[in-house]
């Protein structure tokens, strides 16, 4: 039996696509071995969270309530975390691998004496093991790790597993827990959030996303892409080189140490495919790569392939674009 | 304000697939004869550094844990400008998880002294766990910040740009403090001097042994894991690319988005 919980932050009254993955990595242990999967929200209870959170596999909900301490998240969740996961005593912990997790999944493992696997991307119970995948060599491999001490805590590389099917009909259970917060273990401070526009849909959400590489040479060529990404009604991305550039904002990176993607559709233009970038971009459905040199590694990892210079290319393939939407 | 920079260095992740071994029982990569490099973000890692020293002073020392080659690592971040160097190397810390990596480099960080940042890169181009500037915090009961493009100190404390999912946010810590450094357009790691890369090249880099620095045996190297590693593949690509063909440019376009409609993906 494998007792599983999920941490999510506090949201809307809907779940996160994130916070579906994870539960669904939660009933993929917890429904072969009889286990329950319970979902801890770092906040106070939201109307309708509780039956969307059920619907999506929890079968409990624990409402941590701390003091609002919204600025100085990660140490806050540490510190709540480290009493609520021997209070449920579940096995294993998963959380989504998104910036909060980065912070709070090594620390909260530390202090629980636990095992820690990031970037989870398929996770099954084995007998009294728990077995985790995740990507080695910047996702040239497939490593596996298996625990036989427990806790571990676990953070679901996104856009990797599904959600589980919705269950319906399940009544699931809720409380409120109540953990205090020793100031002193509060050290970091947000002072300022700056948010990156976002026109249109998100990138990692998006079905179609049109992304530039090095190969653009500057900044200009993006509006290009801009305006490929919303005809198909997709998000522009980026790799490490352009955003190292400053070509285009950081959250526009795909890869290794930006955004996972896996849209139907992904458009690689002026990219080499270097193994950090491939490593955002590989489950998507169809890759089309758009490179002026034949050798470039983007070609052994794209479904199609045009050989010529972007410049050259792009706009036609626009035009024949948009006259096929509209036909 | 002193710095400690971990680096590690690493077969050069680029290297084409063909060249890719892994060794079956190590579960590890086969160096062969590939080229060692700094693992990418630790180069920023150092160029952050580097640009603090210009602004506030100090002394910055790379500390790197791995095979003697690394004393390589350690002597390139040397002719990059850092001031001091120091490789841990001992066969009985092979093996370790990010555990054991954080225990040892917390050991070292410690036998160094007077420490007021501590930096690594955000994640290594081979094992890629995320996990060891945190650890480290915890380790030396430090704030950490995690992903942080650029940092300010001013007044014992440092505020660190944090780059999360939709923008970034200005971090606040007091120092001594660690933080693992994400690349922007900020911290582009520099090019050495010929004459630096030669001074660095004379210098002897010390070289500690677990027991010089007191490291708890029973949490390093294989042993002291908390997960079993049961196996590593290389991940098996269709890699069967279609290339479209076209007398021009304006042609390949053309029957790019035809044979995209007619895949039905738009």
């Amino acid at each position: 039996m494998v007792d599983v919980l999920v941490v999510t932050a506090a949201e809307g009254s809907t779940p996160s696509r994130n916070t579906l993955e994870v539960l669904g990595a939660a009933r993929r242990l917890a429904d072969p071995t009889g286990g329950a999967v319970t979902t801890a929200v770092l906040g106070a209870p939201v109307e309708g969270l509780f039956s969307a959170l059920v619907a999506g596999g929890a079968d409990e909900v624990l409402w941590v309530e701390h003091p609002p301490l919204a600025d100085a998240a990660p140490d806050a969740a540490v510190a709540a975390l480290t009493h609520v996961v021997p209070h449920v005593g579940a096995a294993v912990v998963l959380l989504a691998d998104d910036s909060t997790a980065r912070e709070v999944a090594p620390r909260l493992a530390y202090r629980l004496q636990a095992g820690l696997v990031t970037e989870v991307t398929a996770v099954r119970a084995e007998g009294d093991r728990v077995v985790f995948a995740r990507p080695a060599y910047g996702g040239r491999c497939a490593a596996e790790l298996v625990a036989t001490r427990f806790p571990v805590v676990g953070t679901v590389k996104l856009r990797s597993l599904e959600p589980a099917s919705e269950r319906s009909g399940r009544p699931g259970a809720e409380r409120r827990l109540a953990v205090s917060v020793e100031p002193s273990l509060i050290r970091t401070t947000v002072i300022e959030r700056v948010t990156d526009e976002v026109r249109g849909v998100k990138l990692e959400n998006a079905r179609v996303v049109v992304s530039g590489g090095r190969g653009l040479k500057g900044p200009e060529p993006f509006r290009q892409l801009q305006e490929l990404a919303q005809m198909l009604r997709g998000a522009v991305g980026a790799t490490r080189a352009a955003t190292d550039a400053g070509w285009v904002p950081v959250s526009w990176q795909v890869g290794q140490t930006g955004k996972t993607v896996s849209p139907d559709l992904y458009i690689a233009v002026g990219i080499s495919g270097a193994i950090q970038h491939l490593a955002g971009m590989s489950g998507a459905k169809t890759i089309v790569a758009i490179n002026s040199d034949p050798d470039a590694p983007i070609f052994k990892a794209a479904h199609l392939g045009v050989v010529a210079d972007f410049k050259a290319v792009l706009p036609p393939f626009a035009a024949k674009v948009k006259a096929l939407i509209e036909s | 304000m002193n710095i400690v920079v971990c680096i590690k260095q690493i077969i050069d992740p680029e290297i084409p697939a063909e060249q890719f071994k892994l060794d079956p029982t190590s579960k590890r990569q086969v160096r062969g004869g590939l080229a060692l490099v700094i693992s990418a973000y630790d180069q920023n890692a150092l160029e952050v550094a580097l640009q603090l020293r210009e602004r506030a002073g100090g002394r910055i020392t790379a500390l790197s844990l791995g095979e003697p080659e690394a004393q390589g690592a350690v002597k390139s971040a040397m002719g990059m400008g850092v001031d001091a160097g120091v490789l841990v190397s001992d066969p009985a810390l092979t093996g370790s998880d990010s555990f054991g990596v954080a225990h040892i480099l917390a050991k070292a960080i410690r036998k160094i002294g007077s420490t007021d940042l501590i930096l690594t890169g955000c994640v290594s181009g081979d094992t890629g766990n995320k996990m060891v500037a945190a650890l480290l915090g915890e380790e030396l009961g430090l704030p950490s910040v995690a992903f942080v493009s650029r940092i300010e100190a001013r007044d014992g404390r440092i505020v660190a740009r944090r780059v999360v999912e939709d923008g970034y946010e200005l971090v606040e810590a007091p120092l001594p403090a660690v933080a693992s450094i994400l690349s922007d357009d900020s911290n582009v790691p520099r090019y050495s001097k010929l004459k630096d890369i030669m001074a660095a090249a004379r210098k002897t880099v010390p070289v500690w042994k677990a027991a010089d620095l007191g490291v708890d045996p029973a949490r390093v190297g294989p042993g002291g894991r908390r997960l079993e590693l049961r196996d590593v593949a290389v991940v098996q690509r269709d890699s069967r690319c279609e290339l479209v063909g076209g007398e021009t440019p304006a042609e390949q376009a053309e029957r790019l988005a035809t044979r995209l409609r007619e895949l039905k993906v738009i």
